[in-house]
């Protein structure tokens, strides 16, 4: 067996510098490797949650875009995609949206018609209990489809609403109500530029 | 060559760092809530575990003993964040499940335990068999959780659904279902031990 270097500051200088050296390389050309495959990932992942929040037939163009709107003195960004039809009218946006949940933040997407009626909502990444919270990704996200905020009250039943809450969730079922209220308000506070057909407004 | 397979086989039951050595519990009870996730994590662990003991085993005579933690801890580190490229490139749905805890894998004390127990002091054959071995018996017992859990919890195994939607014992996919879990797996494998005896 080869015997063990002598620990002079030298040899662990040396070590230490060939090691993370090559580490970093190797890990750099991995990553130079990998990085096409994860940023296509992630955009299959934004699209088919597009798809599913705004299911649209026909030619339609997806414009990437934020919207902000102000709340008791602070400015909300939301990331969103516009969508037109080959005319450019304006048919509808999918807004990502996010909320502080029971377990963390519940990351979300809701797709919004041109008159504001939602025609779905997605849950993009959540850290909720299985089978408590976690449960907003079946039945509950669905009574939200078809129904528009201007008449549909967006808080659960218990604090006044139309949501019907997930039993023993309401956290969460609060929680999925704001965010989906959050993206309904950058909707109507920026819905007149979307009408002008995209590309002018800032 | 019956000593290799002993180095082989000892981490599968005889020393299990779950079930007998009781290593590396954190990863163990987070992400054995279904026999995918478990096994997913094994193997994952198993990849780490089994470069980290040959390239250990390699530069063996290079580091200086001072500061042989540090370096350990770099190749370790290195490989983890490989597996979790790769894994974040070709597997999203297992990523997305497991992605908050690859990284942990990292301070796993079984990778770093191996190393500075086994690979350090090792040649390269009987390091790779040693990690193997280890990182199978890990992935056999967070499948093994994983499937009490699911089926327990879920009324499935595998995602297969078994038992009907009224049967399902849901603490068995919260947190005190893993400590139940692994307690009673633990208690069987001691009797099972004892009376081989």
């Amino acid at each position: 067996m080869a015997k063990k270097k002598e620990s002079t500051l030298i040899n662990m200088l040396l070590a230490l510098f060939v090691i993370t050296a090559v580490s970093g390389g190797l890990l750099g050309l991995v990553y130079g490797f990998t990085k096409d495959a994860i940023a296509e990932v992630d955009l299959k992942k934004n699209q088919a949650a597009i798809q599913a929040v705004l299911p649209l037939e026909g030619e339609i163009t997806y414009q990437a875009d934020t919207l902000s709107y102000t709340d008791a003195g602070v400015t909300l960004t939301f990331p969103c995609n516009l969508a037109y039809d080959a005319n450019g009218n304006f048919l509808g946006a999918a807004i990502k949206t996010s909320e502080g949940g029971f377990g963390g933040k519940i990351d979300m997407m809701v797709g919004f018609l041109a008159d504001g009626t939602i025609k779905g909502t997605s849950v993009l990444s959540h850290s909720e209990t299985p089978g408590l919270g976690a449960n907003m990704t079946g039945p509950f996200k669905d009574q939200f489809v078809d129904k528009n905020p201007a008449t549909y009250r967006l808080t659960v039943k218990k604090d006044g609403g139309d949501v019907d809450a997930i039993t023993a969730a309401t956290i969460t079922s609060r929680a999925f109500s704001k965010a989906v209220n959050k993206a309904y308000n950058a909707f109507e506070a920026n819905k007149a530029q979307f009408m002008k057909g995209g590309t002018d407004h800032e | 060559m019956s000593n290799n397979l002993k180095t082989f086989t000892k981490g599968l039951i005889k020393e299990n760092p779950i079930l007998v050595l009781l290593l590396g519990c954190c990863p163990t009870l987070a992400t054995t809530t279904s026999a995918i996730n478990g096994m997913s994590m094994g193997l994952a662990t198993t990849f780490v575990l089994v470069l980290s003991n040959i390239f250990i085993s390699l530069l063996k005579g290079f580091i200086p003993d001072k500061v042989r933690i540090p370096c350990f801890i770099v190749v370790i580190a290195s490989f983890v964040t490989l597996v979790q490229l790769l894994m974040q490139a070709y597997v999203p749905d297992i990523y997305e499940t497991l992605g908050l805890f690859i990284p942990l894998i990292v301070v796993n004390c079984i990778v770093l335990g191996r190393a500075e127990a086994f690979a350090s002091k090792n040649p390269v054959w009987p390091s790779l068999l040693d990690g193997l071995g280890m990182g199978l018996g890990f992935t056999f017992a967070l499948t093994l959780l994983g499937c009490i859990r699911e089926f327990l919890g879920n009324g499935s195994i595998f995602g297969l659904g078994i038992l009907p939607e009224t049967a399902k014992i849901l603490v068995f996919i919260l947190p005190p279902g893993a400590f139940f879990c692994l307690g009673f797996v633990i208690a069987i494998v001691n009797k099972l031990k004892k009376e081989s005896h």
